[in-house]
C-alpha cells in the first residue's frame, strides 16, 4: 500500500451539474471539508466531461485554499491537495438500458433486477409473452437506441427455442447505440447456456456478445453477480469510453467510475449493515426518482425515469391526474392555474418556489411523485415468482405466482430522503411530512434527509476507503429527523389512538391527529407505545411494545391518521392545513422546532 | 461561482442563422458549397435501408428447423413478392400442401436452420432532407449533407409542439396582449399566424381549418393545449406530435402577453417566409423551438451571431429581466440590486437574490433562479 490517505476529493458528475466534495483526516477520523460544483460540460460546445470537473475543483481549490488542478488536469498525489481522487457519473442521461427475458414475471424480472442494481435506467422490459408482436418489439428496439442490452432466459436445461426468437428480433432490429457511431453494441448474453451457440451464431455480426452465468439458473435461485459485473465492466470499457472526455476521467480516478445510482445503492447496503436495520432510500430528482431497499439483507433498487420535479414533473401529472396532485395541496387549488404553473415549472426548471402557495404545491407533487416511485418498487422488490413454495397446511404444493413482496413497512427501521425538495425543504418537518405521506411507513421507523446528497461520491469512495466513507457518512451525510410512530389500523375519528409513554410523560393522540415530541439529535428515549384495541404498531393489535427512539431535527412525530392513510373528503383543505401545522411544516406559523433551513 | 439565472431566449433582429442539413445515414449531397439555396431545396437525399422482416417458417410449416433450407423454395439473395410462396412442405405425395408466404416485398437476406426463422430485407426507403431556410451553403459533410446559412431574424420560444414546418408570417392579433383570431388574417392557408397573449382551443381548431401551418402565441392555457395535441403532454420532449400545424409559445402556460419586442419583430416581417420548428427538449442539451424569417441579403458579413448576443448579457444592475415564476410571472423588469448574501424569502428559503423595478413604482426581491435575462 502507498503512502496514507489523508485527503480525498470526490465528483459526481451529474447530467446538469458536477458536485466535487473535499473529505480530510481530523485526528482520527475523517470529515467532510467543502463543496464545490460546476455545470456538467459533456455536450457542445465543451464537449468534455473533465472541464466541470475542474470547474468544480476549482470552486475547491477558492473555498479550502488546497490547490488541486496543475496544468490543466487535476494534481492527485504529488503533494497536491488531495491524496486520491474518485468520481461517479450519470452524465448523458445515465446508463440506458434494454432487457430481454423469456416469462415476463420470471426471467425477464430478474434481468430487469440485475440492470437496476447496477445503476441502470431500464428503457423498456421485452419478454416473449409481453403481449407484443415480434414486429412491434423490432420497431421498438430500433426506437429506443440503448447504451446496452441484457439478455435473458431460460433456465439450465430450460427453452432454447425462445432464446433464438429473441435473438432473430434482435437480428432484425440491428439496434445501434446511443453513444459513438461506428461501435457494435454491447450484448451480455445471461440466459440458459445451452442456447449460447446458437444465439452468437445468429447475433455474432449484429452486436458484441458477451456472455456471463445464467442468471435464473433455476426458477428458485437468482445469480444476478455475475450479470451486474459484467454490465459495470461494459459501462465502462464501452458506453463511458464514447461519452466525451471520459477517456481522461478514467485515467485521473484512483478507482473505477461508478454509475451514480449503482454508488447510491452501495451507500444505503452500508448504512443498513451499519445500523442494523432495514433501510429504504429515495433520490427525488428533476428528471428521474431512485428507490433503493434492504430488506433481510436483500438489496433492490428501481428507478422510475419520467418521476420528477422539474423536467419530468408533467409526467407526475399525467400519471397521478391533477386530483392526485391537488388533494395533497392544504389550500383549494383552481384546476387550470395549477395546471399552468406544473407545466411553467417543467419550461423553466431551473426556478424555486417564491411564493408559500408555489412551495407547497411543488411539496404536494413530490408526495405524488413518491408514492408513484414507491409503488414501482413495491412490484420489482419480491421474492421469485414461479417458485414453488412448501404449504404448512397438508404439506400441499403450490404454484406461488404473485411473488411475496421483500417490503415490510412495519419492519423498516429507516428511510433516508435526499434530492432537491427533500434535502432543500425550508423546514426539515416539511420532508419528514413529504415522506411520511408518500411512503406511510408503519410502527417505529426513523427518519433522515441526505444534507447535501452527497450519497454518490461516498458509495464509489467506499469502494477503496470504506472507513473514511463510513465516517462521513455518519457525521456529516445523514441529517436526523427523529423518529415516527404511526399504528396501524382504524378507529373513530377523535378516538384515543395511541398513547406514548417516555421522558416527556404521557402523550394521548386522537385518531385523525399528529403530534410532535421535541426529542433532539443525539438523544434517546426508551417509549412504551399503548395502541388502542383494533390497532397495531408491531406488537399485534392492541399490544404495547417498547422501544428506544432515536432523536432528530424534527423530534418524535406521532402519526395518528392511520393505515392506510385516507385523505378526508370534506374539509380536506383545513384538514391538510392543521396536520402541516401539527407537523411544525406551516410557514405561515412561527418555527417551535429547535432547527431551521 | 455558477451562473443562479436562466439565460434569456435569443430574439434577434438581424443575426446570422446556420442550420446543419444532416441525413439520419450516408447518402447523395445534392448541393454545392457556395450554392444558394431556398427553403424547399432539397439537400440530400438517401435510400434507407428497407426492414428485415422475420418469418418463423418452420414454425408455419411445422417442421424442425433443421429441415427449414429443404422446404425453401426461395434462396437466399432472391426477391420475393408480398404473398409469394417462399417455402412449402408437401405429404403423401402431394396431397397434403403447406405453404408459407412471404408477408413483404423484399430481397431473402438468411435462412436459419437454428431458429428456423428466414429474413426478408424490405426495399430500400427514399429519405430527403431540405434547406428548411434560404441562404447559401457554406459547407459540405460528404455523404451527410451540408450547413446552410442565412441572415435572418431568430426568434426562440420557450416551448412548442410539432416539428419543422414553413408559411408565410401573418399577423393574426390586435396586439401582444390580445388573443388570436383568426378571422384578422387577410389569408390563413399555408401560413404562419402570429397571436397575441394566448389562444383557446377554439380558436386553435379555426386555425386548422383554414389551413394554417403554424401559430405563434405569447401563452396557452394547460388545457387548451391537451385539447390541441389529445393528450397531456408527459416528458417534456416535443416535436413528433401529429398535429395539424406547429404551435409555439414564446412567454410561458397561461395567458402571457407576447413580449413587445417579439411582436413586433414578427409584424415588420408580415408577408415574408418564414420557417419554424416546435421541437423542444428540456434536458441537458436544451432545445427550444425557433421562428427564423430569412433577411434577403447575401453578406453576413459583421452580423453578430445569436450566441455572441447570448454572452454579453451578464446579470447586472440595470439589465432588464423577464421574471418566470410565481407571484411576478411574466413580468417585465430592472435589475437594481443583486446583494451578495442570500436572503431568506416567503417560502423561509435560503436563497441568492435580485432586486428588481417592476415598474410600476414597486421594487421586490426575487430569487436570481427565478429571471431570465432579455436581450437578443
Amino acid at each position: 500500500m502507498g503512502n496514507p490517505v489523508n485527503a480525498i476529493l470526490a465528483t459526481d458528475c451529474g447530467s446538469t451539474t458536477t458536485k466535487a466534495i473535499l473529505i480530510r483526516r481530523q485526528g482520527d477520523e475523517f470529515r467532510l471539508i467543502a463543496r464545490g460544483e460546476a455545470p456538467t460540460t459533456v455536450e457542445a460546445p465543451f464537449d468534455d466531461v473533465t472541464v466541470g470537473v475542474l470547474n468544480a475543483a476549482s470552486e475547491l481549490e477558492e473555498l479550502t485554499g488546497g490547490s488541486f488542478i496543475t496544468d490543466g488536469r487535476l494534481n492527485i498525489g504529488h503533494g497536491g491537495g488531495a491524496d486520491i481522487y474518485v468520481s461517479t457519473s450519470s452524465a448523458g442521461g445515465g446508463l440506458q438500458m434494454l432487457v430481454t427475458g423469456v416469462v415476463k414475471t420470471m426471467t425477464a424480472e430478474s434481468a430487469q433486477r440485475a440492470a437496476l442494481g447496477a445503476g441502470a435506467i431500464v428503457i423498456d422490459v421485452l419478454a416473449v409473452d409481453d403481449g407484443r408482436e415480434d414486429h412491434e418489439k423490432i420497431e421498438r428496439i430500433r426506437s429506443l437506441r440503448p447504451d446496452m442490452i441484457l439478455m435473458s432466459g431460460g433456465t439450465e436445461g430450460g427453452t432454447i427455442s425462445h432464446l433464438l426468437d429473441t435473438a432473430e428480433i434482435l437480428r432484425a432490429a440491428a439496434p445501434k447505440p446511443r453513444l459513438g457511431r461506428g461501435f457494435q453494441l454491447p450484448v451480455i448474453y445471461a440466459g440458459n447456456t445451452e442456447a449460447r451457440d446458437p444465439v452468437a451464431q445468429i447475433l455474432d455480426d449484429t452486436v458484441k456478445l458477451t456472455f456471463v452465468p445464467n442468471l435464473r439458473p433455476a426458477l428458485e435461485r437468482e445469480n444476478l453477480d455475475p450479470s451486474r459485473t459484467a454490465i459495470h465492466d461494459l459501462f465502462l470499457d464501452h458506453v463511458m469510453a464514447q461519452a466525451p472526455g471520459y477517456d481522461k476521467l478514467l485515467q485521473w480516478t484512483n478507482a473505477p467510475v461508478m454509475a451514480t445510482p449503482a454508488a447510491v445503492g452501495e451507500m444505503v447496503k452500508v448504512a443498513a449493515a451499519m445500523e442494523n436495520l432495514n433501510v429504504l432510500a429515495v433520490d427525488i430528482g428533476g428528471a428521474t426518482t431512485d428507490v433503493f431497499s434492504v430488506f433481510d439483507g436483500e438489496f433492490t433498487r428501481t428507478v422510475s425515469a419520467n418521476l420528477g420535479m422539474s423536467y419530468s414533473i408533467s409526467n407526475v401529472l399525467a400519471e397521478a391526474g391533477l386530483a392526485g396532485i391537488a388533494r395533497w395541496i392544504p389550500f383549494a387549488a383552481d384546476e387550470a392555474d395549477l395546471r399552468n404553473r406544473l407545466r411553467n415549472k417543467m419550461i423553466r426548471p431551473t426556478t424555486v418556489p417564491q411564493t408559500v402557495d408555489d412551495l407547497l404545491i411543488e411539496q404536494a407533487v413530490a408526495r405524488e411523485a413518491l408514492r408513484l416511485a414507491f409503488a414501482q418498487h413495491r412490484q420489482l422488490a419480491v421474492g421469485l415468482r414461479g417458485v414453488q413454495r412448501r404449504r404448512t397446511v397438508g404439506e400441499a404444493f403450490s404454484q406461488e405466482s404473485g411473488g411475496e413482496s421483500l417490503i415490510n413497512m412495519m419492519t423498516l427501521g429507516l428511510i433516508i430522503g435526499s434530492g432537491g425538495v427533500l434535502s432543500h425543504a425550508p423546514r426539515r418537518e416539511q420532508a419528514a411530512l413529504m415522506m411520511i405521506d408518500a411512503f406511510q411507513p408503519e410502527g417505529v421507523t426513523e427518519l433522515a434527509v441526505d444534507s447535501i446528497f452527497m450519497m454518490p461520491q461516498l458509495g464509489v469512495l467506499a469502494q477503496v476507503q470504506p472507513e473514511a466513507a463510513h465516517q462521513v457518512f455518519r457525521r456529516d451525510c445523514l441529517i436526523p429527523l427523529g423518529a415516527v410512530i404511526a399504528p396501524v389500523g382504524k378507529t373513530k375519528p377523535g378516538a384515543e389512538a395511541v398513547s406514548v409513554t417516555g421522558a416527556h410523560g404521557e402523550v394521548k393522540v386522537p385518531f385523525g391527529e399528529l403530534k410532535v415530541l421535541p426529542l433532539g439529535v443525539g438523544r434517546e428515549d426508551q417509549v412504551t407505545i399503548r395502541p388502542a384495541r383494533g390497532l397495531d404498531v408491531g406488537g399485534g393489535g392492541g399490544k404495547p411494545v417498547t422501544a428506544t427512539v432515536r432523536g432528530g431535527v424534527v423530534g418524535i412525530i406521532i402519526d395518528a391518521r392511520g393505515r392506510p392513510l385516507d385523505l378526508p373528503t370534506s374539509e380536506r383543505a383545513e384538514t391538510m392545513r392543521r396536520w402541516l401545522r401539527d407537523a411544525g411544516g406551516d410557514p405561515e406559523v412561527p418555527r417551535t422546532a429547535t432547527e431551521g433551513a | 461561482m455558477p451562473t443562479a439565472y436562466t439565460p434569456g431566449l435569443t430574439i434577434a433582429a438581424d443575426t446570422v442563422v446556420r442550420k446543419e442539413r444532416l441525413l439520419p445515414l450516408r447518402g447523395e449531397v445534392l448541393v454545392t458549397e457556395g450554392e444558394r439555396v431556398e427553403a424547399e431545396t432539397p439537400i440530400a437525399r438517401a435510400m434507407r435501408p428497407g426492414n428485415l422482416s422475420s418469418v418463423k417458417v418452420s414454425e408455419r410449416l411445422g417442421v424442425d428447423p433443421t429441415d427449414l433450407p429443404s422446404v425453401m423454395l426461395k434462396p437466399v439473395g432472391d426477391a420475393v413478392e408480398a404473398g409469394e410462396v417462399i417455402a412449402e412442405t408437401r405429404a403423401f405425395f402431394g396431397l397434403f400442401h403447406n405453404v408459407c408466404e412471404s408477408p413483404v416485398k423484399g430481397v431473402i437476406e438468411h435462412i436459419s436452420p437454428l431458429s428456423g426463422y428466414v429474413g426478408i430485407r424490405e426495399e430500400p426507403m427514399p429519405l430527403e432532407t431540405v434547406a428548411h431556410i434560404s441562404g447559401r451553403v457554406i459547407g459540405v459533410q460528404e455523404e451527410r449533407g451540408a450547413i446552410v446559412e442565412s441572415r435572418a431574424a431568430l426568434i426562440q420560444g420557450i416551448f412548442g409542439v410539432g416539428g419543422e414546418r414553413r408559411g408565410i408570417l401573418r399577423i393574426a392579433a390586435r396586439g401582444p396582449e390580445a388573443s388570436l383570431e383568426v378571422a384578422l388574417a387577410p389569408e390563413a392557408q399555408g401560413a404562419v399566424l402570429v397571436g397575441g397573449a394566448t389562444a383557446d382551443a377554439e380558436s386553435l381548431a379555426a386555425a386548422a381549418r383554414a389551413g394554417a401551418t403554424g401559430v405563434v402565441i405569447g401563452g396557452i392555457d394547460d388545457v387548451a393545449l391537451r385539447a390541441f395535441v389529445g393528450y397531456d403532454i408527459g416528458v417534456a420532449v416535443t416535436g413528433q406530435e401529429r398535429v395539424p400545424f406547429t404551435l409555439i409559445i414564446t412567454e410561458g402556460f397561461g395567458s402571457v402577453a407576447m413580449a413587445q419586442r417579439t411582436f413586433e419583430l414578427l409584424a415588420s416581417h408580415v408577408g415574408s417566409n418564414a420557417s419554424i420548428d416546435g421541437s423542444t427538449q428540456i434536458r441537458a442539451g436544451v432545445i427550444r423551438p425557433e421562428i427564423i424569417v430569412t433577411i434577403h441579403e447575401d453578406s453576413v458579413h459583421g452580423v453578430a451571431r445569436p450566441q455572441d448576443a447570448g454572452q454579453s448579457g451578464q446579470l447586472s444592475v440595470g439589465a432588464q429581466v423577464r421574471l418566470i415564476r410565481e407571484p411576478y410571472f411574466g413580468r417585465l423588469a430592472v435589475v437594481t440590486g443583486l446583494p451578495a448574501e442570500p436572503q431568506r424569502i416567503e417560502t423561509e428559503a435560503l436563497v441568492r437574490v435580485a432586486e428588481v423595478d417592476l415598474g410600476d413604482g414597486r421594487k421586490v426581491l426575487v430569487p436570481r433562479a427565478n429571471v431570465e435575462m432579455v436581450h437578443g
